[in-house]
């Protein structure tokens, strides 16, 4: 057998090998998705349309159809996710609108304005940041950030307020948010930064030349050059944002309330979940076939999202790629 | 070497602190905020670090690490984190072992085969459907793997209940869903380093009269070695840092040991379900079922030694690759948090 091995392949049959290795992966994926939508259609198919609906909370739903038995009837399908999606929507949101200006600025440290000692220093961080488990971050974020936003940022007047409807822990809305505009800041920081490092060093000369100072120069000339590079470093973050699930489990007060704004201040210290945060929470009831289904719908939407914004990233280069295609001699 | 090399000389030393006078208050603001931002980050990360290492040195102990975990109540009860250490490891080693072939074989065979009308075609779609997998959620990842493996002719690979239910939990089936983590940074890797190398390595090899798999075989692969490790490196940090995939594939909740399944030694481990060090870490935190924050500290600075123990050789292995190291957008792109 291994003396066959040893024998030299011929050209035709390694391409076959090889060939059949690369598209085994596709294949693979195609099945899962396959299996997943299938085990979607269930809970589609007896909510209909307004399974993307608000009313009730989903989590209590989902622990209803806990022991609804091997066969269950259509109405122990019962499930309106918005609050799930709303979640999934805010926490991204707000953790986009928090990490990138801090993003930004960092990167354009980084390349223009640190001296080399702090560049040496600065790029280790950046990647220590981003390779740091998720679980990691969720852990400092309920031991350490949850406690000292429940101890001293909220206060108990704010607690009485809502206590009729949820208790405020410090874990919620606000410490998730947190946490994850500090895991994808580095991923933006390191995106922006290739993209400013990529300007040609003429093009923000020749502003310096004209008098401009070197910030001014870097904000009108390089940043406006890189617009595309960082939507997609935006799009990129998003997608492992909508889908970050350990970490929103743990700090996010596991809850699916959905936080409502008209609250005041106290609307961050709310409790929420995401789509992801959710299947996560669940895994230990799947046998359940409604839950089944019901999370294998959650993974489908987010499989979507993840898809889109993948495609959106892409799209967004687009232009950036042609200019640099066209730069090249 | 400066990391960004062309910066403006114009921006540092004493002439942009003789011209920062001149600048507009504005600018000075957002400035300062730049540098604000970007010391910040230092500080964040020598927080999470320093913190985790004070803990740890408190915490961690030869004994914890050498004794397994017992069921128990109360943090001095429930053993030590052998296990979840021994799985993170066997994980590792099977992620690494299933993506690293595939993934090498299918930069291979898109850069040097592919050719024809349907190969360039099927050469675009593998590569997308990698490009989707880079993108794909680890938690979506983990249900598509959970979907497929509970399909009952696959069930050899995994834990059976007495009533015969399919669970799909297993270090095999897994350590085949890790393995699609692992598979994005090694192909893109791989691919790259291909690229990057000079044409006449190539044809000289040609005119020599090898055939096109024994030139890879003989010198692509070789000269390629170094970005190969660098993938394989970056797959590694992604597949010891992931939760999502452990907990649905591997085992929920408090069963920590690592449980053999069946009579034969060696496969009915990698049958059985256990723990990582992650999931560990997971279930031993408030939000888990166990709440004992001790152990959990102990085990995230193991976890935290080992991310950045990976973190290094990646970096010190990319500067010796083809493409003559990998960008630091490329690292974090491909070597995150999953």
């Amino acid at each position: 057998m291994l003396e066959r091995l040893r024998h030299p392949w011929s050209d035709r049959r390694a391409e076959l090998v090889l060939g059949a290795a690369a598209c085994s992966v596709g294949l693979a994926i195609l099945l899962m998705v396959v299996f997943v939508a299938r085990g979607a259609w269930p809970t589609f198919a007896h909510n209909g349309l307004a399974w993307l609906g608000s009313g009730g909370n989903p989590e209590t739903q989902i622990g209803n159809m806990l022991h609804t038995g091997p066969h269950p009837v259509a109405a122990a399908y019962h499930l309106r996710a918005w609050p799930l999606i709303y979640g999934t929507l805010l926490s991204t949101g707000l953790a986009l609108l928090l990490g990138l200006p801090f993003a930004l600025l960092s990167a354009i440290f980084l390349v223009e304005f640190a001296p080399r000692a702090v560049q040496r220093l600065l790029t280790p961080v950046v990647r220590l940041l981003a390779a740091v488990p998720s679980v990691i971050y969720g852990l400092l974020g309920v031991l350490v950030l949850a406690p000292f936003v429940g101890n001293h940022v909220i206060s108990p007047a704010q607690k009485r307020s809502v206590e009729y409807v949820v208790q405020l822990d410090g874990t919620g809305l606000a410490v998730a948010v947190i946490v994850l505009a500090l895991m994808i800041v580095p991923i933006m920081v390191a995106l922006i930064a290739d993209a400013l490092a990529a300007v040609p060093a003429a093009w923000r000369e020749g502003a310096v030349a004209l008098g401009v100072n070197p910030l001014r120069a870097t904000l009108a000339v390089s940043l406006r050059a890189i617009r595309p590079a960082i939507a997609a470093a935006a799009a990129f973050a998003c997608a492992r944002a909508v889908g970050e699930a350990v970490m929103i489990a743990m700090v996010s007060g596991e809850n699916a309330f959905a936080p409502k704004p008209w609250d005041g201040v106290v609307f961050l210290f709310e409790p929420m979940l995401t789509l992801a945060a959710s299947i996560f929470r669940n895994a230990d009831s799947l046998s359940a076939p409604a839950i089944r289904s019901s999370l294998d719908a959650f993974a489908l939407l987010l499989l979507l999202a993840a898809f889109a914004l993948s495609l959106g990233s892409y799209l967004v280069k687009l232009p950036l790629r042609r200019h640099h295609a066209g730069a090249r001699p | 070497m400066s990391v960004y090399p062309h910066t403006l000389p114009a921006g540092r030393g004493r002439g942009r602190r003789s011209s920062l006078r001149s600048w507009r208050w504005r600018d000075r603001i957002v400035y300062l905020l730049a540098w604000l931002s970007g010391l910040s980050l230092c500080l964040i990360a020598a927080a999470i670090v320093l913190y985790l290492l004070v803990r740890g040195i408190q915490y961690v102990s030869p004994s914890l690490i050498l004794t397994r975990p017992t069921a128990g109540i109360g943090q001095n009860q429930i053993g030590g984190i052998l296990d979840p250490l021994l799985g993170t490891l066997l994980l590792v080693a099977l992620g690494t072992a299933i993506a690293t072939p595939i993934g090498v074989c299918s930069a291979v065979w898109i850069v040097e085969y592919g050719r024809g009308r349907l190969g360039r075609r099927l050469a675009r779609v593998v590569e997308s459907s990698i490009e989707i997998v880079a993108g794909t959620p680890d938690i979506v990842i983990a249900i598509l793997a959970l979907a497929l493996f509970q399909v009952g002719a696959l069930s050899f690979l995994s834990f059976t209940a007495s009533g015969g239910g399919v669970y799909g939990r297993s270090f095999l089936t897994a350590g085949a869903a890790v393995a699609l983590l692992a598979i994005p940074p090694v192909f893109l890797a791989t691919r790259d380093g291909l690229e990057a190398l000079p044409g006449h390595q190539r044809e000289g090899a040609f005119a020599l009269g090898k055939t096109r798999i024994a030139t890879i075989r003989r010198v692509l692969l070789p000269g390629i070695r170094p970005n190969i490790a660098t993938g394989v490196t970056l797959g590694m940090g992604r597949i010891v840092g992931d939760t999502a995939i452990v907990f649905l594939l591997l085992g929920v909740g408090a069963a920590e040991r690592i449980e053999p399944q069946g009579g034969v030694p060696g496969l009915g481990i990698l049958r059985g379900t256990g723990s990582t060090l992650t999931s560990y870490i997971y279930s031993n935190s408030p939000a888990g079922e166990g709440n004992a924050p001790q152990k959990a500290y102990a085990a995230a600075f193991v976890l935290l030694a080992m991310v950045l123990a990976l973190n290094a050789i990646a970096g010190f292995v990319s500067r010796r690759g083809s493409a003559g190291g990998m960008s630091l957008g490329d690292r974090v792109r491909l070597g995150g948090w999953s």
